[in-house]
């Protein structure tokens, strides 16, 4: 009988499995394990040099600075928490100011075929430029580390995104622009309308970029300026605590992550299922 | 100001009413001849797409242009539309010259052209406050309704274009293109990207909202079918390059039209007989062009 073909097989007992995920977790997890005992052994057998610290005296140093963030004992003996705010306060001023520049900028030259390649060669030599070939000019002009710090992070943060959002602006659907052209729609509706919301998502992923690279550039800045994660780094290498190091290198780590999440959800936010 | 919102209550208020007159309409694509590409030896000739189409299409008529692919048509309907100038040649809707897009003529998009950061709503809203700036947000609100009612979105207004299928895309980009209350539709091979089940289910949906709504329509369509369900008159063009007008015909079924009736109807199997015959020989033609290039 056909319709026997289609009754459902009686359910198995499914041998137990982990999915995908799971499975990564466990790797992950081991990984870790493997890679802190190794490192321990290595420490108590005395593998490497002496200023190397153990794996436990690490984790017990990270706890240290995780557990007590904010405190102030003058501008050499901060908790972690107020570096990082140090550190954040300038990255995000930097960012803005570069982003205010970056952003009007790029609509201009994605606009304007004759802007873009006028502009173009200024671009072209200026991007990739190390951002620390700046601290020099900047401390110049602005006489002032504060400043110089926001200067050089303004710069940084200037050029992925004033050239994704050039991108986004001159390769916007003509799709689109017909349907505005359709309706008699004015200049400036159809940038604001429909050529902004377009480019949205390239601009969103320029910002993203600006900023893991205004993140990455800050320690090193910090590093020749003063204040913040940068100089704490910097400072404690003086003190020979590789504790206080490695802790900087995950904190430091785990901002990054955390920023780029925040920007990764925007992006989806501005996407509408367009190349996301 | 048209006085689009009263006219889904009252059709009869103010009909538009549009004649389009085509005259003499070439476009020509111009090729490669500038010194740099003799250097470079890449010149080209010149491309005549479309050499002096004249047309006539009377006010409320539904007119589908139908040829073998590459002939143009898609160019025609763009010189209508504004979008792309004539070589030679002018359009005029009621004597009074067009050269470039307005809202008199409300254009649906082959690929739906849908905004995908608006949603349904917004995408008809923009186009009503594009093209009536001064109406307030209530008047707008109620011809969106109207418009989504219309095409049967009601339900679907907060949806975004990348979670509706095709079929209520391209329904959205007629309410779009209706709701400006244009004189003339365009419509390029608006159904090409639909599935058959999809098409067809559209198609008996145009042939509904124009019987409600009618308005000087311009129909591209490579769909003998489709063309003589909707259509009063049938632009037969001739294959590119320099395409023209083969001939026209005149569709003479009663309206309302049933899809499953349509060959009852005298002289359809007539009709339909000399437009594949018609299309068969040009495409014929174009295929053995291009092989022997």
């Amino acid at each position: 009988m056909t319709h026997e073909v289609f009754r459902s097989a009686p359910p198995k007992v499914k041998p137990f499995r982990l999915n995908t995920d799971q499975q990564a977790f466990l790797l992950f997890i081991t990984i870790l394990l493997v890679f802190l005992g190794l490192w321990e052994l290595g420490a108590n057998a005395k593998l490497f040099l002496p200023i190397m610290p153990s794996a436990s005296q690490t984790i017990a140093d990270l706890w240290f600075w995780i557990s007590n963030p904010f405190f102030d004992n003058g501008p050499n003996d901060q908790g972690i928490g107020f570096l990082l705010l140090t550190s954040l306060r300038r990255v995000l001023s930097g960012f803005l100011i570069g982003t205010a520049i970056a952003i009007p900028l790029g609509i201009l030259i994605g606009l304007s075929p004759v802007v873009s390649k006028a502009v173009d060669p200024f671009i072209q030599i200026l991007r990739p430029v190390s951002p620390l070939a700046w601290l020099p000019l900047g401390l110049a002009l602005m006489r002032d580390s504060e400043r110089t710090a926001l200067f050089v992070i303004a710069i940084t943060s200037i050029w992925p995104t004033l050239i994704n959002t050039k991108f986004g602006v001159s390769n916007v659907d003509p799709a689109y622009l017909n349907v505005a052209h359709t309706l008699g729609a004015s200049r400036w509706r159809i940038i604001t309308k429909v050529i902004l919301p377009a480019a949205a998502p390239n601009i969103v992923s320029g910002l993203r970029i600006s900023l893991g690279i205004a993140w990455l550039v800050i320690v090193a800045a910090e590093i020749l300026l003063s204040g913040g994660i940068g100089y704490f780094v910097w400072n404690e290498w003086n003190n020979l605590k590789i504790t206080s190091i490695i802790t900087a290198i995950l904190i430091v780590g785990l901002v990054g992550l955390l920023m780029d999440y925040l920007f990764g959800v925007l992006q989806h936010r501005v996407s509408f299922g367009q190349r996301s | 100001m048209q006085s689009s919102a009263s006219k889904m209550a009252l059709p009869s208020l103010e009909p538009p009413v549009a004649h389009l007159t085509l005259q003499g309409i070439s476009k020509v694509f111009p090729g490669r001849t500038g010194t740099v590409d003799k250097l470079l030896r890449r010149t080209s000739k010149p491309f005549v797409a479309i050499a002096d189409i004249d047309l006539e299409v009377e006010p409320n008529t539904f007119v589908s242009i139908i040829g073998p692919s590459g002939c143009g048509k898609s160019t025609l309907l763009n010189i209508i539309a504004g979008l792309s100038q004539p070589t030679t040649g002018q359009v005029s809707i009621n004597g009074q010259p067009v050269s470039a897009p307005g809202p008199d003529r409300g254009v649906v998009f082959q690929n739906y052209a849908l905004m995908p950061w608006m949603t349904v709503a917004e995408n008809i809203d923009f186009a009503v406050e594009t093209v009536y700036p001064s109406m307030g947000i209530a008047q707008r609100k109620s011809i969106v309704q109207d418009y989504i009612c219309l095409v049967g979105l009601r339900g679907a207004e907060a949806k975004h274009p990348h979670e509706l299928s095709g079929g209520m895309k391209q329904r959205v980009g007629i309410a779009r293109a209706l709701a400006i209350n244009p004189q003339i539709l365009l419509m390029d091979e608006p159904f090409g990207a639909l599935d058959a089940l999809t098409r067809g289910f559209l198609q008996d949906e145009i042939e509904r909202i124009w019987e409600q709504e009618r308005k000087t329509v311009i129909l591209i369509t490579h769909s003998i079918e489709e063309a003589l369900l909707l259509s009063d008159k049938i632009v037969m063009m001739t294959r590119g390059p320099a395409a023209g007008i083969a001939q026209v015909l005149d569709v003479p079924f009663p309206r309302p039209r049933r899809r499953e009736e349509l060959d009852q109807y005298p002289g359809y199997h007539e009709l339909k007989a000399a437009m594949e015959q018609h299309l068969s020989y040009e495409t014929r033609a174009v295929e053995e062009s291009r092989v022997r290039k």
